[in-house]
């Protein structure tokens, strides 16, 4: 038992500086797994600390509680495929603020006299955790694709979902000012997941990773806030530094996908959408060619400069091992092999990497767009293998294109442009692709993997 | 550990500005993985969580304190495991990349 509060504190203090320390290496490439170790290192501190504290009861609960929890962190994290991680990402981000707002709600319930600034962080964290633990769950459906990725959209939502806020907020400054009721805080509780909810329900698939980078700093700053309500500096500081960092991250994000906030959070990807597909369906005769895993094979070997533009289509086949087992084949034969990384290919930013890195591709051998860009005029084959959004050339021009604006590949600048895709079913942003009627393009269906595998068979007996 | 209104603002608005300041440079394809272990970070609320379960006496607060004891340890746990799993693909890198150290 530690009953002296200024070694208790010392020991969260040692949590604090392995939070920052591992944050820091978190951003860095070279030291960032052992920032997570760092992380860990504080976070078992804090725990440990904490049931030690004098005066702690029922402990059968509180083994039971971290059980339960522990088994379903670890089968989660371990039995989840790579490509399923932003999802996962999600779950564990909402579970955080669920937890931040039960908390303010135990703290609400068992109040005797609150002064009013433990009010407005008990309110301030059933809130803000609240819409975090729905938003993220959205989210999560939403990239397992049980609810459709499309945006959802009805008429008259934006007044909606102010007047939910409106009404969680009324409730809040109602507890704030005074009134103790029990159900002004469940009311909160529950309007703030309705509008988590409706809040992420009209943001479309291709914009997730922000809103879980955005939901995550809410977390963060739920965490905080319930700091408040228990005096604990360790929470407010940690809490916080989430917050902070998580916000900047968003951004960061929305940066890298030429998309700034507001536009991700209210321009909802669908609400312009009737008009692209207009726009990008031209009816002027140009139509789609089909090709064969032979012919392809044939192209790639005899070309001098190869480069591969990966998307979330490779990874949910799970095609990234074949692909560069392929290009492997194609470098035996002196070909120069590629790849080309969009910075939100796949689900997230840097997903690709991961993926890659897990196919153990050389390093060497990824390049960022910037840097690929200008050497697709002088390459003779494009494989897009399952990508779609992040090759769309309506981005540069089609101002009517909901992803107008977003940095894409320069695939159209290439010699001729191999496009693998399971269908012609429009991307995850939910638009056509006018890439797909470029008469440098020829179109190889069928799933990654399987193509991929026809692919190295083709070129082994070229 | 009573600490004054005021001292715990100051520390709330120090600990905003370093989160800005600590990432400050962080390259694309670490966004996910930083993501994520910030996500585990805040899985410090369940420190709030043993505090509530640990001083519940009621049964309605037991069962909400275990409630988030169970959600929070699933945050800490799996948000590492995640973390470690997806920094894990990066770790036969031949060269690292140029801004490394900063």
């Amino acid at each position: 038992m530690i009953s002296d509060p200024d070694v208790v504190g010392l020991l969260y203090l040692v949590t604090i500086a392995c939070f920052i320390v591992a944050l820091k290496f978190l951003s860095s490439p070279r030291h960032a797994r052992k920032g997570n170790w760092v992380g860990g290192a504080g976070m078992l501190v804090a725990i440990a600390t904490t049931l030690l504290l004098e005066g702690l009861e029922n402990w059968a609960l509180m083994v039971v509680g971290l059980a339960i929890g522990t088994v379903v962190g670890l089968v989660g994290a371990r039995t989840v495929r790579m490509t399923a991680m932003p999802q996962m990402v999600a779950i564990f981000n909402g579970v955080g603020g669920g937890a931040a707002a039960l908390v303010a709600l135990a703290e609400w319930h068992n109040a005797v006299e609150l002064g009013s600034d433990e009010t407005v962080s008990i309110v301030l964290s059933a809130l803000i955790g609240s819409i975090s633990f729905a938003g993220s769950a959205v989210a999560f459906a939403k990239l397992q694709e049980l609810v459709s990725g499309r945006p959802i959209v009805f008429p008259g939502q934006n007044v909606v979902n102010v007047l939910v806020l409106l009404g969680a907020a009324a409730l809040g400054v109602a507890a704030i000012a005074g009134a103790e009721d029990q159900w002004l805080l469940y009311g909160l509780i529950g309007l703030a997941l309705a509008f988590g909810v409706m809040f992420v329900l009209p943001i479309g698939g291709a914009d997730m990773p922000v809103v879980i980078s955005l939901l995550n700093a809410f977390t963060g700053l739920a965490a905080s806030a319930t700091g408040f309500v228990l005096d604990s500096t360790v929470l407010i500081v940690s809490g916080m530094l989430v917050g902070a960092a998580g916000t900047l991250l968003t951004l960061l994000m929305a940066k890298a996908m030429n998309r700034s906030i507001a536009n991700v959070l209210f321009g909802a990807f669908g609400q312009v959408q009737t008009a692209a597909v207009g726009g990008a369906r031209a009816d002027d005769g140009r139509t789609v060619r089909a090709t064969s895993p032979e012919d392809v094979a044939v192209q790639l070997s005899f070309a001098r400069k190869v480069i591969v533009a990966p998307g979330y289509g490779m990874a949910v086949a799970q095609a990234q091992h074949d692909v560069r087992q392929l290009a492997d084949l194609l470098e035996e034969r002196g070909v120069d092999v590629k790849y080309a990384i969009h910075p939100v290919a796949g689900r997230m930013p840097g997903h690709m990497n991961v993926l890659l890195a897990e196919a153990n591709v050389p390093y060497t051998q990824l390049f960022e767009m910037d840097e690929i860009n200008p050497e697709f005029p002088q390459t003779d084959v494009v494989l897009v293998i399952g990508a779609n959004d992040v090759t769309n050339p309506a981005a540069r021009h089609d101002t009517a294109s909901p992803i107008y604006g977003m940095p894409i590949l320069d695939v159209d600048k290439a010699a001729s442009i191999v496009v693998m895709k399971r269908s012609m079913n429009p991307g995850f942003a939910g638009i056509d692709n006018e890439l797909y009627l470029d008469p440098k393009t020829t179109m190889l269906f069928g799933d990654a993997k399987d193509s991929v595998l026809k692919l190295i068979a083709a070129v082994k007996a070229t | 550990m009573d600490v004054p209104l005021v001292i715990e603002l100051t520390i709330l608005v120090l600990a905003a500005f370093l989160g800005f300041e600590v990432i400050s440079k962080v390259p694309t394809m670490l966004h996910t993985p930083l993501m994520s272990g910030a996500n585990f970070i805040h899985g410090i609320v369940i420190v709030g969580a043993i505090l509530v379960l640990g001083g519940a006496e009621d049964t309605f607060t037991k069962a909400i304190g275990f409630a988030a004891l169970v959600l929070a340890t699933a945050n800490v746990v799996g948000g590492w495991f995640v973390t470690d799993r997806m920094l894990g693909m990066f770790k036969r890198r031949p060269e690292p990349p140029k801004d490394s150290d900063s």
